[in-house]
């Protein structure tokens, strides 16, 4: 029984990538504008993971730099430490001694000059922590818990920085909802009008069908497979268009950001986000078809 | 067996096709069914298969009410029915032997047994050679012949019939009307509808005749 069903499915699958061959440039181009609509949202999403992830550290983990009093002792940076360690909002730390604060300085270009004028170092110790949340209000808080204590110079955060980096990814996510939501209507309304026709082209098969018993589910599966599968490679054009993308733009980019000694590449969809974009395509296909068949099917009853 | 209470039939523009018909048929019968156009036949048999609805009374095969059955549960009776249409209805996109192939993939039949009941209905038509023919070259004749392979694939129990000699000639009515002897000698249970009363003139099968909508004794 089990073995007759897996065969039935393997026969409609066989049936519907004949079909789709059967109708080299409908399918195509299909595919190709289904592809693009795709690529846009997607195209967006991956600038996006690449704006947050050029920004230094991952935006959702904001960085706070704490500026120790020149005279503080050994044990009081122990103490500090341990404090920041028992914090929870606190992810990571990590400790800059002035020593090193200085060579970081006097590697920086141009700056060899005045720091070589120096007599003394002037830079105090610091401590860079990341934290868990990324609210302001959550750091505005922990900002001056950690400015009370006594060993602490100065506390400093940019906030409005992070403030307009979390509003610009804001945006960006709200625009590839925005577009996400528009494309996918469209793909469906695609497949809908897709799945229409050829309902209208089978309908003696589908009669037929009908008065010699073939159950609902029958005669809707190999519309659903169609939608399926070319919501699938719709997505693979996508993907493919996507890649193709940003090797192209990274291979501008990265000359141009060299000139600026800059390391700046754009990294691909990554695996699991590309898992998502086949699996997604595949439905809104699938759904396009499913609506399309609800919607047409029970025209066509045999008399 | 096939048991008609009471049952009437009203099209929605008014007509009545039929009026309170009562009818037995035993399982294992073979019963023509004759009348002018227009008389009902087509719609008697159509309501066994609940490709019309009765407006009245009840329809009981094997035990089961058709008149009330749920949609969902149609294909299933359909299924039991082997049914030659007039206009054949076949599907010129494909050859013959994916014709006849259609009801058994429609009932999930495993792919190994298929194609060798596929042949064995085509061998009783005598379309065996014609099996990568389409049906847009097939005469007739040769076109009910499938029709009737078609019927038959799946072994149902009861055969309905409707005008299958239609705009045959003599020989070729008398062959088809054959087949269908030798389908009911193995207990299948056959409702042939024919206005040709040439075929039922030495026949021993029962016939019922359809006047206006009612049983003419």
């Amino acid at each position: 029984m089990i073995r007759a069903w897996l065969m039935q499915h393997g026969f409609v699958f066989l049936l519907t990538l004949k079909r789709l061959i059967a109708t080299p440039v409908t399918s195509l181009l299909s595919v190709i504008v289904m592809g693009i609509a795709l690529s846009l949202p997607a195209g967006i999403y991956v600038l996006m993971e690449n704006l947050s992830s050029i920004s230094g550290q991952s935006a959702s983990s904001p960085q706070m730099s704490l500026f120790l009093k020149l005279d503080v002792k050994n044990e009081d940076i122990k103490s500090i430490k341990q404090r920041l360690e028992e914090n929870s909002q606190i992810v990571s730390l990590q400790f800059i001694p002035k020593d090193i604060a200085l060579q970081q300085l006097q590697q920086s270009n141009g700056l060899t000059d005045i720091t070589g004028s120096l007599v003394h170092n002037p830079l105090p110790d610091a401590f860079i922590v990341h934290t868990l949340e990324n609210t302001s209000e959550v750091l505005e808080q922990l900002r001056v818990t950690i400015q009370r204590w006594p060993e602490i110079e100065h506390v400093q955060f940019d906030s409005a920085w992070i403030e307009r980096l979390n509003a610009l990814l804001k945006l960006g996510r709200f625009v590839v909802l925005m577009l996400t939501t528009l494309l996918s209507v469209a793909i469906i309304a695609i497949m809908f009008n897709t799945i229409r026709l050829q309902i209208l082209t089978k309908r003696d098969e589908i009669e037929i069908s009908k008065l010699i018993g073939a159950t609902d589910s029958f005669i809707q599966r190999p519309f659903l497979y169609f939608g399926a599968i070319q919501g699938l490679v719709s997505g693979a054009t996508a993907w493919l268009i996507m890649t193709l993308a940003i090797q192209a733009m990274n291979e501008e980019l990265i000359p141009l950001a060299q000139l600026y000694d800059f390391d700046l590449q754009l990294q691909q969809l990554s695996p699991s986000d590309s898992i998502s974009l086949l699996l997604f395509s595949a439905w809104l296909g699938w759904l396009g078809a499913r609506l399309s068949v609800a919607s047409h099917l029970w025209q066509i009853e045999p008399r | 067996m096939i048991i008609f209470k009471n049952v009437s039939k009203r099209y929605p523009d008014g007509y009545v096709a039929l009026n309170n018909i009562d009818l037995t048929v035993e399982s294992g019968e073979m019963v023509f069914l004759t009348g002018h156009s227009g008389a009902g036949k087509s719609t008697l048999l159509k309501l066994i298969a609940a490709i019309e609805r009765p407006t009245s009374g009840t329809i009981t095969i094997s035990g089961q009410n058709i008149a009330q059955l749920k949609p969902g549960a149609i294909p299933y009776l359909r299924r039991k029915i082997g049914f030659i249409f007039q206009d054949h209805k076949l599907l010129f996109d494909r050859n013959v032997f994916d014709n006849v192939l259609l009801p058994l993939q429609i009932s999930n039949f495993d792919n190994k047994t298929v194609a060798s009941r596929v042949r064995a209905a085509l061998d009783k038509v005598g379309l065996l050679k014609k099996e990568k023919a389409m049906p847009i070259a097939l005469s007739g004749g040769e076109r009910q012949r499938l029709c009737i392979a078609r019927a038959v694939v799946h072994r149902p129990s009861i055969l309905i019939a409707d005008e299958p000699t239609g705009n045959l000639d003599i020989e070729y009515a008398q062959d088809i009307m054959s087949m269908f002897t030798s389908f009911n000698q193995v207990g299948v249970t056959a409702l042939i509808a024919t206005h040709d009363a040439s075929l039922l003139r030495d026949t021993e099968h029962r016939i019922l005749s359809l006047k206006q909508g009612k049983l003419a004794v």
